[in-house]
């Protein structure tokens, strides 16, 4: 059942990503890009995902998840090194290709061999994460 | 364009549609980093099926709309070099910062998350950067 409803979550998850038009790099790119001609799309996909999910939130509050024990706990609220370089380096990326996690699999279909190698270079960063992750702690721990 | 605006803003009521429902009935935050990321890397062996059922939804409808539809594009650049870079730091960058667009942007902003604010301040900062130096000054993108 849980199943389902998460495949459910990715179907809506992958329809509104089509159809909100950020499965198109030009239109991610031309939201970055201040210096050229400003494509105001992605604000639009922003308050309209954030609107729902901030009365999910709301709605949390004394209750319990349908099918699970609990809503998930909010992390510490520690900005650490590892969020700060992290996110820095995916909006490099985002930048440069114009695709991000959700986008990158949504297009899977249409998106050509350009789409599919995205995905693997991604999948591939993502496998070398936590070894990295292990070495900069490493590198930058106080002696 | 004006129908631009408007299809954002279904679409987006439909990511936030999904991600509510992910919530509000499986408990879980709908971040696509961490969902694939877990597969990939194993730290999401437990719940495989759950990340797996979301992933086969979030590939094989827009598949069928887009069909539908009479197709749809991505508009991705041909330059490999950037594709195989841009993919490796969309990678690394969402599972070290724990978070892309879905989880920190939507996700985190939404309920007001002080670590979903910083990232997306970061990563929309660097993206903009990244655009205008790559495009305007290297000409690259």
């Amino acid at each position: 059942m849980r199943a389902f409803v998460a495949f459910l979550t990715g179907s809506l998850f992958g329809l509104g990503l089509l159809i909100s038009g950020m499965t198109d790099t030009t239109k991610v790119q031309g939201w970055l890009d201040v210096f050229g001609t400003w494509d105001p799309t992605l604000a639009f996909v922003m308050g309209g995902a954030i609107i729902p999910m901030a009365i999910a939130w709301r709605f949390t509050i004394g209750r319990k998840p349908v099918l699970a024990a609990d809503f998930p706990t909010p992390p510490e609220p520690k900005i650490g090194r590892n969020l700060v370089i992290g996110s820095t380096l995916f909006g490099m990326g985002w930048g440069l290709a114009g695709l991000c996690p959700g986008p990158a699999l949504a297009s899977l279909s249409y998106g050509g061999t350009g789409g599919l190698v995205f995905l693997v270079a991604m999948l591939a960063g993502m496998i070398l994460t936590p070894g990295l992750r292990l070495r900069m702690d490493r590198a930058l721990a106080p002696a | 364009m004006q129908s631009d605006w408007i299809m954002g803003l279904i679409g987006g009521g439909l990511i936030g549609l999904a991600g509510a429902l992910f919530l509000l009935v499986n408990g879980r935050v709908m971040g696509a980093s961490g969902i694939i990321g877990g597969l990939v890397d194993g730290s999401g062996r437990h719940d495989w099926a759950e990340r797996a059922a979301l992933i086969a939804g979030l590939v094989m409808v827009p598949a069928l709309a887009a069909l539908a539809l009479g197709g749809a594009q991505t508009n991705l650049t041909g330059n490999w070099a950037v594709i195989i870079a841009a993919g490796l730091l969309v990678g690394v960058g969402t599972r070290l910062a724990n978070g892309c667009t879905s989880g920190h942007g939507v996700c985190g902003i939404s309920r007001l998350s002080l670590r979903g604010i910083v990232a997306t301040v970061f990563y929309i900062g660097a993206g903009g950067l990244t655009v205008v130096l790559f495009r305007h000054i290297l000409g690259v993108i």
